[in-house]
């Protein structure tokens, strides 16, 4: 079973809501993201995302495309992600999701990227600039290395269209949860309960619930109404925050903190 | 004999390139916009309201030229220019920012967004917004609201927010991602006026669609002028408003050579130029698969132009489509050839192009002086130098 779905299995079983802290390769540094990614599995992740910088990530807000930046003056090349995944994958079992822009991807070759993934030890891949329906020639090369390519819902999107997206997903659908880029907010949007009603409807595949998700408290609001979600922004604004030698410790104290609200 | 009008596909592909890479939120409103598109763009009220706001509000048509001085002082062929420059706020990007002003209106969202290189793009939304009573916030690189602060100026003046962009190099591109950004944010009640004609489908089609207007006064008149269609066509390529507006109406003409002039810069090596066709590799950026100026791992790279309006390190799909089929060829010149193509016409014809069209007079300067006097060279003349007095006095200006 693909380990993404052994987790939503097993959270399920516990009434959990699926964890999911991002990490950027190569940030904060190239020897410390795997340090960072592993502290977040000690505090409680139950998957990681594990993004792949790229010049110029139009879904992404400022905090995101901080680290990113960091990272790509660091000199990050992909093959330090699929280095990055095979060293978290030799520490733990829980999904891992690497996440990029298609053209760094697409330069690379889809096949390609999906064999080192896979080999490395990912389960899935989320491109945020690709739509399902232009997305048959990297589907079918994960689908080949057995890696679920993540499908996206937005508050915008139509039920009907909800459907077509719901009816081929797998592994989870990234609920984006208000129309907007990646960035902590203060409180969740009203519209969110009716809209993750929608995609449930449109689709029995889990739903994990990303952009603007922070606080424990926005977790809580989410049980019963998503399957799982991601946390980014949040965690990187406070390493940014914390002193080099603390942003780790501090950043999985605030991962500890959400586990317990899951 | 290429056939383009059926360009783009259903799903907004030029053969290999176009299409449209964008995040999940933002497909409802490209379909309402292509929607709205279709409905409004052969409306006859539609057609009228905006060939009335062409004719009376922007000045068209804009005449063709015999720039006979020029020519004669080159010594072959006869060069023609299409006046884009006068038309109201000195370039071709008020016919689209026109046509998509009243898409924006029907759509009823009250708020435009835009993104502008060398300016002339967002002089001509915050116009076109004043004159139909929108709100108006252009993004634009820092780099670009210092060389071309007069026409951030002009934005102002003209009641719209200019916001000045940090990111990444600090130029269009990056002004793009911001808008983008924006559009994901506040896409229920913003209508996003895309300049150029890339972008994810269908803003290539429907920037062509509003800027075919050049080609169809131009083809018009050079044959009126001349006698017959012209031998060469010369536009300057960036995005490719300008050029695909033009070429649009002679891509039929098999014995028209079309010439697109990308931007030299200060030299081939990377980072130095931004000729995008003659040195970029297939690839997606800004929701649009076309060619690029890329590192090998897929990461875009900064250009340079001394125009503004030069600098960005992609083309549009349609462009990267007619290079890809051999319907048009591409030469690149640079900064210094531009700066002497911009002195040139000033001094025999009294006309101060934008550094943008000055490549591609430099182009057409060229080509000329190597054909015979029977030939025509039809040149978009796509902008006037205003804007760009400051860069040009201090760079003649060291010349002594």
């Amino acid at each position: 079973m693909n380990r993404i779905d052994a987790s939503f299995r097993s959270a399920e079983a516990e009434s959990r809501l699926v964890l999911a802290p991002y990490v950027t390769v190569g940030y904060p540094t190239r020897e410390s993201a795997v340090e960072l990614a592993l502290a977040y599995v000690e505090a409680g992740a139950d998957m990681l995302e594990i993004g792949m910088p790229f010049s110029d990530p139009i879904a992404d807000g400022p905090t995101v495309q901080l680290a990113s930046q960091i990272a790509l003056e660091g000199g990050v090349w992909l093959e330090d992600a699929f280095n990055m995944i095979e060293r978290i994958r030799s520490q733990t079992d829980i999904p891992l999701v690497p996440m990029g822009y298609v053209n760094p991807f697409m330069q690379f070759g889809f096949d390609s990227l999906a064999r080192e993934i896979s080999a490395a030890g990912a389960d899935g891949l989320i491109v945020p600039d690709v739509l399902p329906e232009h997305a048959d020639d990297i589907e079918a090369a994960n689908a080949e290395h057995g890696l679920y390519l993540i499908r996206f819902a937005a508050p915008t999107t139509p039920r009907q269209r909800l459907r077509q997206v719901g009816s081929g997903a797998k592994g989870f659908i990234y609920c984006v949860s208000v129309t907007g880029v990646t960035g902590s907010r203060a409180r969740l949007a009203d519209d969110l309960p009716a809209y993750l009603a929608r995609v449930g409807e449109a689709t029995s595949v889990p739903r994990m619930v990303g952009f603007g998700i922070s606080k424990p408290e926005h977790l809580r609001t989410l049980h019963g109404r998503a399957e799982g979600a991601i946390v980014a922004s949040a965690l990187i604004d406070i390493v940014q925050a914390s002193p080099p030698s603390e942003g780790i410790e501090a950043a999985a104290a605030h991962v500890r903190n959400l586990a317990a609200a899951a | 004999m290429l056939e383009t009008r059926a360009l783009p596909d259903a799903s907004g592909y030029y053969g290999p390139f176009g299409g449209r890479y964008v995040p999940e939120t933002l497909v409802a409103a490209l379909d309402e916009l292509e929607a709205s598109f279709q409905r409004h763009h052969r409306d006859p009220a539609f057609v009228a309201e905006l060939e009335n706001l062409l004719h009376f509000y922007a000045g068209r048509p804009t005449p063709t030229y015999h720039a006979a001085r020029l020519s004669e002082q080159l010594g072959g062929a006869q060069v023609y220019l299409k006046r884009e420059d006068l038309a109201h706020t000195g370039a071709h990007k008020i016919n689209n920012a026109l046509g998509q002003g009243l898409l924006a209106r029907v759509s009823g969202k009250r708020r435009v967004i835009a993104e502008t290189g060398a300016g002339q793009h967002g002089v001509a939304s915050a116009t076109v917004c004043a004159m139909l009573g929108l709100d108006c916030v252009v993004y634009m690189g820092e780099e670009d609201v210092h060389r071309q602060a007069l026409n951030v100026a002009r934005m102002r003046t003209l009641g719209a927010e200019v916001i000045s962009v940090t990111s990444g190099t600090r130029t269009l591109k990056d002004a793009i991602n911001e808008a983008l950004r924006d559009w994901v944010t506040n896409v229920e009640n913003t209508f996003y006026l895309f300049g150029s004609a890339t972008g994810p489908h269908p803003y290539p089609k429907i920037v062509r669609e509003f800027q075919r207007v050049i080609g169809r006064e131009a083809r018009a008149q050079i044959q009126q002028l001349s006698g017959g269609l012209p031998d060469t066509v010369v536009a300057c390529v960036n995005g490719g408003s300008n050029a695909i507006g033009i070429f649009s109406a002679f891509i039929e003409d098999p014995d028209v050579a079309l010439i697109g002039v990308e931007a030299g810069g200060r030299g081939g090596e990377q980072g130095e130029h931004a000729a995008t066709v003659e040195s970029g590799t297939p690839g997606i950026l800004h929701g649009a698969r076309s060619l690029l100026l890329q590192d090998e791992g897929g990461q875009i790279i900064g250009t340079h132009s001394i125009a503004a309006g030069l600098d960005y390190p992609g083309v549009g799909p349609e462009l990267a489509y007619l290079h890809h089929v051999g319907r048009t060829e591409f030469a690149t010149f640079g900064d210094a050839d531009a700066l002497d193509a911009l002195e040139l016409l000033a001094r025999t014809e009294g006309i101060i192009p934008a550094l943008e069209s000055a490549h591609a007079v430099a182009g057409a300067i060229r080509m000329a002086s190597e054909t015979s006097s029977d030939r025509v060279i039809l040149v978009n003349l796509s902008g006037r130098g205003d804007k760009d007095m400051e860069t040009i006095a201090a760079q003649l200006g060291t010349r002594g």
